[in-house]
């Protein structure tokens, strides 16, 4: 239990600040900053999945010898990830590439905001990682 | 199981019997992630076709929505800090930070009630339009399992009180513990590519 009695849960509180930082710079670049909407989306989708990343490693401990290495079964993880990819970006693809919802035929700038929409919105696989 | 057992180590993992039972929970994480992959493929398809009900940006605000993200955050944090208190031997950490965590989440889910209210108010409900519904379906869907860990660690904090830390109840603490930080990974998801998103296009 040696390595468990720290009093400080350093790893812990790292990984809170560095989330709460992540969430105020993606909140700044969508709200504040001058970049375009497909930037604006590439980078918040970018800082979502480090988020992610930080939940997995600093708070649910995915890499733990004490469990003799077999609580986490990374086959089936990376199975979840793979399907999750394939659902989303694959709906999008089939359902939305090129598409425009516009009924009226006038609307041109909303098709440009949709395709920039769906080029992005394939990385929301990584909700796994 | 108790052939197994094991002297040295967390409490959770020294059984067999424990460390199988977190081997499925993570499998039923990635049954999980399956779950919302298709709620978000929904929405992101169906994103833009609000027919006449009011449009995302025009009813998503940026504070309620931050507030919620870290009043999520937060909850993470201090379910982290419960199961180290937990593995440090300390009930009276774990059952502290764990009303933290729990005062948190209805905080959360109570913001998020408020909201829902509140577009439905303004016209925006799970009928008017197939962008409504998904995202309705989306985030309720989020609602729902943190309404549902609440309830669990309610339940669990009896139980702790009733036989204290052993192999087993710490097993079921850890599992909520990854539970709970599983829900904030879907929430920052959501956070991003629905509200984020839904207010820049």
């Amino acid at each position: 239990m040696t390595t468990h009695n720290k009093r400080i849960p350093t790893q812990h509180i790292v990984g809170f600040i560095v989330s709460i930082t992540l969430t105020l710079v993606a909140a700044w670049a969508a709200l504040q900053s001058d970049l375009s909407v497909r930037w604006i989306i590439i980078g918040i989708m970018a800082l979502a999945i480090i988020q992610a990343g930080i939940q997995l490693f600093m708070f649910m401990h995915v890499v733990e010898p004490e469990s003799q290495g077999g609580h986490v079964p990374w086959n089936m993880m990376f199975h979840g990830g793979v399907l999750a990819t394939i659902l989303v970006a694959g709906s999008l693809f089939t359902m939305s590439f090129g598409f425009t919802h516009d009924h009226d035929g006038d609307g041109h700038n909303q098709q440009q905001q949709q395709e920039e929409h769906n080029e992005n919105e394939g990385s929301t696989e990584n909700s796994s990682h | 199981m108790s052939s197994h057992e094991l002297k040295t180590g967390p409490l959770e993992y020294r059984t067999e019997e424990g460390r199988l039972s977190i081997l499925g929970f993570w499998i039923f994480l990635g049954a999980e992630i399956v779950l919302f992959a298709t709620l978000f493929a929904t929405y992101a398809v169906l994103f833009g076709r609000t027919a006449d009900a009011p449009s995302p940006g025009e009813l998503f605000e940026a504070k309620t929505v931050l507030i919620m993200t870290f009043m999520l955050l937060t909850s993470s944090f201090t379910c982290g800090i419960a199961i180290h208190e937990m593995r440090r031997g300390s009930v009276k950490g774990l059952r502290n930070w764990m009303i933290v965590t729990l005062i948190l989440g209805l905080g959360f889910l109570g913001f998020e009630i408020y909201e829902f209210v509140h577009y439905s108010h303004e016209g925006a409900t799970l009928q008017s339009s197939a962008y409504w519904s998904s995202f309705f379906t989306l985030a309720g869907t989020h609602g729902l399992h943190v309404t549902l860990g609440i309830g669990w660690v309610i339940l669990l904090l009896i139980q702790l009180t009733q036989r204290g830390l052993t192999p087993k109840t710490s097993r079921k603490f850890f599992v909520i513990g990854l539970y709970w930080h599983f829900l904030d990974v879907v929430w920052i998801f959501i956070f991003t590519s629905v509200y984020l998103i839904g207010m820049v296009v």
